[in-house]
């Protein structure tokens, strides 16, 4: 096996990733890109374990790690995005603004900034920001 | 890696020919998570990307990895990510908005990516080569290897993994609030 094919494989599903993170609105797809990502260099892991025949298999075991902190990441991931979806209704981490150093103009420019449930969800982000 | 008689690119051997198939087949679902207009629909291909990857796996002779892949990727992750997609109300159906504006500049800088990536990779090992030899990657050596060397690690990531569990259930559950 000529080590090159899995590492070009996975230099691509690398880069489709990279797109995805910066391409995608919707928070959900986002981490789904993330994920491409991180299988991307299992494969380097795998193939460079392949390669250099490893006797401690350092490469596979770090897959496996990997693999974990990949369940761990999506399970806080997921919780993080349904809490902002509980006080913003809404996934877009295009319209998720309120840290941004000019918060207060977006929300001006979008209106009421996602029609908070609550009604100060979106407020204290915009108050906060004055520069 | 040593200076044997390493057989050219042409003609690819058996397990190459089928590396490279399941590679196309994980690249083409895998574009197609990130640019199909249906959320549902991103979630499934991402099982058929993670599918092929974990075939590479098995023709690698990673063979205990490929089946960790099967069970946690495809078996817990894409089943917590549709959750996810339902527990978010998403529309089912075709969504014209999930692109954002800024998709012509993470295409330009996707391709850089891939640019530099390829070329770095194609000309830092394209005399890499190793016969396949199966059983290195059997559940029993990894195991072996991974409860004798590696178990410290191992423990780590255990409780990593507790912690983050016990924070995606804090952070979820709406009747545990801020402390006054």
């Amino acid at each position: 096996m000529h080590i090159v094919y899995p590492v070009v494989v996975s230099a691509l599903l690398f880069s489709i990733g990279v797109y995805g993170v910066l391409a995608r609105r919707n928070a959900i797809l986002v981490l789904m890109s993330v994920e491409l990502m991180l299988n991307a260099v299992n494969l380097n892991l795998v193939a460079f374990d392949v390669w250099l025949r490893d006797r401690l298999h350092s490469g596979q075991v770090l897959t496996l790690f990997v693999i974990v902190i990949a369940a761990a990441e999506v399970g806080l991931g997921l919780a993080i995005v349904l809490a902002v979806f509980r006080t913003r209704r809404t996934v877009d981490v295009d319209r998720l603004r309120a840290l941004s150093e000019y918060a207060a103009e977006y929300a001006a420019e979008t209106g009421s900034g996602g029609g908070d449930r609550d009604g100060n969800g979106g407020g204290n982000g915009g108050g906060e920001a004055a520069t | 890696m040593t200076s044997q008689a390493q057989p050219g690119f042409w003609p690819p051997s058996g397990p190459e020919i089928v590396f490279l198939l399941l590679g196309v087949v994980a690249l083409g679902s895998a574009l197609l998570v990130v640019t199909t207009r249906q959320l549902v629909h991103a979630a499934l291909w991402l099982v058929v990307c993670f599918g092929a990857l974990a075939g590479g796996y098995l023709v690698l002779t990673a063979e205990f990895v490929a089946w960790v892949q099967v069970l946690i990727y495809v078996g817990a992750i894409v089943v917590l990510l549709l959750f996810g997609i339902m527990l978010t109300r998403a529309p089912i159906g075709r969504s014209a908005d999930l692109d954002s504006g800024n998709r012509w500049a993470a295409a330009v800088v996707g391709a850089a990516t891939a640019g530099v990536l390829v070329s770095a990779v194609v000309s830092g090992f394209h005399a890499a080569y190793t016969p396949l030899e199966p059983g290195r990657g059997t559940a029993g050596t990894l195991g072996s290897s991974l409860f004798r060397t590696w178990v410290l690690p191992f423990e780590a990531l255990s409780v990593l993994l507790l912690a983050a569990l016990v924070g995606a259930i804090v952070l979820s559950r709406t009747d545990i609030g801020a402390r006054e």
